[in-house]
């Protein structure tokens, strides 16, 4: 196996892009990483691109090609394939793009991911991303996304008495490091009070414990290391991924609490970075809900089990702490285009080891995690990056 | 769903029969049936039995859904839980027949067989299993 690098990022702003089109937003994503990284079209072995259901939030399918062809690369007939895993489908989109370098098949890749949800109406929203779910087990019978994930909370706060302040804590936090991201969707502090006395979702979350409904694309180009040098300064380097799968429904999972996708895909992440959790500087972790970010931290050893909503508490995960998570807003603030979510993980955790994040750099960062999920956790990717 | 998109919910004998299965290899019981165990994978082919489920159980969790798919925009807000069943497998399914404030981790309750949801484009009603407290 060969070692890989990233050697340019490139997202879209967040947000509800009424003035956008899909294809403009994968373009711009696209355009702004391969200017990063220095490469030329032709150069490009091979594009992966994650996308959880473009055809049911924009009518539109195909779109491994489509990327292909709206980056201007039709006439190069590069080789473009789409990646589905719900909102995983931009980590496992990344993870197809590393392994086919390392493999050695391919030396330049680019990954992108990409979702334009705001086109349709929002119970269609909602439907579309309980497909997410089990439908015949699930769905079927009323459970919606945020539902799925309360039911994680309300069993979380019965065996380990995390509480609803916690879970707010999550949310003000990751809306502060928003604040800082000029990418983010809600560039806005919120305070506790506001987190806690939000509207009903599903208890016991509330709006302000979810995700929001986002537009909205990111790129990476990945080179083969021993070439990064010619094209980027600060090349970042791939030293671990992982991928596990787990249960579709909840219900059907060893223990609620825990997203055993997540322990296995980052047992087998570490165990290739010969690292350790301690080892990480700074990780972006999918908290499509709040609930979510404090599985997260347990689930990849950070912390131990049902100990998450303590860690909050002390201020561990803080963009001062000593490890800061979701620097970047998280899918809470910078917001969660569900197929783009895990490739603007990996353009944050480069950003932050190449020293670029600006008013949200954490210092000495020279290890980052990037870890994103699929449905309720029946699909986890892991990608550990070293500064070289 | 969006207009014009073709949507149906399968019928599924074992949502209105509660027909799980049972592995002749471990004896472990499984709701929805499986072809094959995940324990004892090879070894459980041709040794996987039907087997009828009592339908009574316990909340493991559960949330009170204030946002809702299109088709249950009309039952908001709804009580839905993941129950263990007696037998051993867990299922998610509605809470009904109770006040919301009572549905708690622990309570015992036993399946009603009641309409699910009404498809709002083509009018289907679907039936299945639902949960209520068991005295
Ligand atoms: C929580 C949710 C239902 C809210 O949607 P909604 O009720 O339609 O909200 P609206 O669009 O009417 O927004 C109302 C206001 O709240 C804000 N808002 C909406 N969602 C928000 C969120 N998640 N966080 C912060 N603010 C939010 C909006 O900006 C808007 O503010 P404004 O009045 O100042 O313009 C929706 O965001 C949602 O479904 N989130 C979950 C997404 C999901 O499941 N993702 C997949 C996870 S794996
Ligand atoms: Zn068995």
């Amino acid at each position: 196996m060969r070692d890989v690098a990233v050697i340019g990022v490139g997202m879209t702003k967040f947000g509800e892009l009424w003035d956008k089109s899909f294809r403009q937003l994968i373009a711009e994503a696209g355009a702004k990483a391969i200017l990063d990284s220095g490469i030329e079209g032709k150069e490009i072995n091979a594009m992966y691109v994650g996308s959880m259901s473009s055809g049911r939030f924009v009518g539109q399918e195909h779109v491994g090609a489509l990327v292909a062809d709206v980056s201007g690369f039709s006439n190069l007939h590069i080789s473009s394939t789409r990646i589905e895993g719900a909102c995983a489908s931009g980590g496992l989109a990344m993870r197809q793009g590393y392994l086919s370098i390392a493999s050695g098949m391919n030396d330049i890749v680019v990954v992108g991911g990409m979702e334009k949800m705001n086109d349709v109406l929002g119970a269609s929203a909602t439907e579309t991303l309980a497909t997410a779910a089990d439908q015949e087990w699930e769905a079927f019978f009323g459970a919606t996304f945020p539902g799925l994930y309360a039911m994680i909370a309300t069993k979380h706060m019965h065996d380990y008495g995390t509480t609803k302040k916690q879970l707010a804590q999550v949310a003000v936090k990751n809306h502060a490091n928003g604040a800082l991201n000029p990418y983010a969707q809600y560039q806005r502090e919120i305070t506790l009070e506001q987190a806690m006395n939000a509207t009903s979702v599903a208890y016991p979350l509330g709006l302000l414990d979810c995700s929001p409904v986002t537009d909205g694309a990111a790129s990476v180009v990945l080179c083969a290391a021993e070439k990064a040098k010619d094209y980027s300064d600060k090349p970042v380097k791939i030293i671990g991924s992982g991928q596990a799968s787990d249960s579709l429904a909840l219900h059907a999972r060893r223990d609620i609490c825990t997203l055993d996708s997540t322990v296995h895909a980052s047992k087998m992440a570490y165990k290739q970075a010969n690292l350790t959790p301690k080892d990480v500087d700074v990780a972006e972790v999918h908290d499509c809900f709040t609930i979510g970010e404090i599985c997260a931290i347990e689930d990849l050893g950070f912390v131990k089990k049902g100990e998450g909503g303590k860690a909050i508490d002390n201020k561990i995960t803080t963009l001062d702490g000593s490890l800061p998570v979701n620097t970047s807003g998280g899918l809470k603030a910078k917001g969660h285009p569900v197929g783009a979510t895990g490739v603007a993980q990996m353009v944050e955790v480069t950003l932050q080891l190449r020293g670029d994040a600006k008013k949200r750099q954490v210092k000495e960062a020279k290890i980052g995690l990037a870890h994103n999920v699929g449905g309720s956790g029946a699909s986890c990717t892991i990608h550990i990056l070293e500064a070289m | 769903m969006g207009e014009g998109v073709a949507r149906f919910w399968r019928e599924i004998p074992q949502r209105y029969n509660f027909i799980g299965d049972r592995c002749g290899s471990c004896e472990r019981i499984f709701f929805p049936p499986k072809e094959s165990c995940p324990f004892c994978r090879r070894k459980s082919m041709g040794k996987m039995k039907e087997i009828k489920l009592s339908g009574k159980g316990e909340i493991v969790t559960y949330t009170i859904i204030h946002v809702g798919p299109e088709d249950f925009e009309e039952q908001v807000p709804y009580p839905i839980a993941i129950v263990k069943l007696e037998e051993g497998p867990q299922i998610t399914a509605q809470i009904v027949d109770c006040n919301i404030d009572e549905v708690k981790i622990g309570m015992k309750v036993e399946s009603t067989f009641r309409k699910i949801r009404q498809d709002g484009s083509t009018g289907a009603i679907y039936y299945g299993y639902k949960f209520k407290k068991r005295c």
